[in-house]
């Protein structure tokens, strides 16, 4: 019988090896959807050069670009005119074609007689885990939720909160809702259960299914909303973004529109992080990153939301924080960006991170430019100016 | 009958000009579906209204109706109105 006689400070040696040969395979492919279409950023294994591709849909509102993490080349793309309804673009190449979904996201027609709601746009797209090969989940504006289980191809309403009376009256009207449309976003399948699901709504509040999405509960407790209004009432909650930590799925965190919290589970109490950023620069803003690995590590991006709230850096000085102990204290990281007269932002979708270590992160401004680092926000760099508003900005990993 | 095609369309019918049937407007907006999937949902929506920025002439009359009659000699005209920058 053969046996292996390598010493273990060899076989070791060739692991070491072998897993060095697979980091410098590693590919990162970031992901742009602007107000005026989408473009690919394939980058290079030091990610320091990017080769681009693009655009794809010139003209076309893309709200959210995503690749399928469980096949590595299926790419979703939430599109619509200026003119025309939305759609749901498929890709099974990387992007080299595109054909449209047979059946996109809809409400269900509503009885003679009746108005009936109309998706406005596909806001949000969110593959579900590897144990659901082709399912995945979109959030519209107005407030709906879908599902798929054909990669993309068609879309039904999921559950039964589009029509459900009291999910409605928490969603609003449209006059409730976000400036360009109140919005379902957040989609969250929790790894270790496909049938225990999140979402969040703008305005709405966070909502948790444990049955699948038969039903699902509010998860407010902890939460702020606008002075004056009542807490426990859905419709005046206004969560912006919403991650689970993939190292610690019983975590979240979630930037609101009043203030940064984490979440941990099996509690339902969120806890204001926000309160220990810099007064000066607050906790409002829209994205929120989580580390890939260390479920203390996460990032943000603040804005100003003081008085008429001008969704802009505060005092023009754009930074992104992190905090490394779950938000008891937050360091600004702001190296390689305008240290003035920068009046821009970073909308909800539109920063991320990717897997490699260290961690790279990503972000697309309302004014056009990509940033990335490759430090986990030590030190920042421009790979792209001009590109329309950036609405999602997505880092996917090829191999 | 003859349906003319905005430009924002013509990357399914790839022509500006299409041919298609029906009995009413939107017998002939479900048969230039079937020529052209995907076409329909772009102009209207799940509750059968026209979308907002869509707009639809007859014979040179704009019509709001989907249940308006058609006969095969009319001109039907699909336009894509303003919709901001």
């Amino acid at each position: 019988m053969a046996r292996n006689i390598r010493k273990p400070a060899v076989r070791k040696q060739e692991s070491t090896d072998r897993a060095k040969r697979a980091a410098r395979k590693r590919r990162v492919l970031v992901l742009v959807a602007t107000r005026k279409g989408a473009w690919l950023y394939h980058g290079d294994a030091a990610r320091k050069t990017w080769r681009v591709d693009g655009p794809h849909f010139l003209g076309h509102v893309i709200s959210h670009l995503v690749l399928d993490p469980r096949d590595g080349r299926t790419l979703l793309a939430a599109a619509k005119t200026g003119h025309l309804g939305p759609t749901v673009f498929r890709s099974t190449d990387l992007g080299r074609s595109w054909k449209e979904a047979a059946r996109p996201p809809a409400f269900a027609k509503a009885p003679d007689g009746q108005p009936g709601r109309a998706v406005d746009h596909t806001f949000w797209l969110t593959p579900a885990p590897a144990a659901e090969p082709g399912v995945w989940y979109a959030g519209t504006s107005p407030q709906g939720l879908f599902r798929s289980e054909d990669g993309g191809v068609t879309w039904e309403p999921f559950s039964s909160i589009n029509d459900d009376p009291q999910y409605r009256k928490w969603m609003g009207t449209v006059q409730d809702g976000t400036p360009d449309g109140p919005k379902l976003h957040s989609i969250i399948v929790d790894p270790r259960d496909p049938a225990h699901l999140y979402f969040a709504m703008s305005g709405g509040g966070v909502h948790e299914s444990v049955d699948g999405g038969r039903t699902f509960e509010p998860i407010l407790k902890g939460l702020e909303v606008v002075e004056g209004f009542d807490k426990t009432e859905p419709t005046f909650h206004d969560p912006h973004c919403i991650r689970l930590c993939p190292s610690n799925p019983d975590r979240l965190y979630q930037q609101n529109h009043c203030g940064i919290y984490r979440l941990d589970r099996p509690s339902d109490a969120w806890v204001r992080i926000g309160k220990n950023m810099p007064k000066r620069v607050g906790d409002i803003g829209f994205p929120m990153v989580v580390h890939p690995r260390d479920a203390d590590t996460v990032w943000v991006f603040p804005m100003d939301g003081t008085s008429v709230w001008p969704r802009t850096s505060p005092e023009g000085m754009p930074a992104a924080y992190a905090t490394r102990n779950g938000g008891k204290t937050w360091q600004r990281l702001d190296a390689g960006l305008p240290g003035s007269q920068a009046w821009w932002t970073v909308k909800r979708q539109a920063m991320t991170a990717d897997a490699l270590d260290p961690v790279g992160l990503y972000f697309g401004t309302t004014s056009g430019e990509l940033w990335m680092s490759r430090d986990e926000g030590r030190q920042w760099a421009c790979i792209e100016r001009h590109l329309p508003e950036i609405y999602a900005v997505e880092a996917a990993e090829l191999t | 009958m003859k349906v003319l095609i905005p430009s924002s369309l013509r990357s399914y019918t790839e022509k500006s000009e299409a041919q298609a049937s029906g009995a009413t407007l939107a017998a002939v907006l479900t048969n230039l579906d079937r020529q052209y999937p995907g076409i329909r949902f772009r102009m209207i929506d799940e509750q059968d209204r026209i979308r907002r920025h869509i707009r639809i002439f007859v014979n040179g009359e704009q019509v709001r109706d989907l249940s308006q009659p058609l006969t095969a000699t009319d001109e039907v005209v699909i336009v894509q109105a303003l919709s901001g920058g």
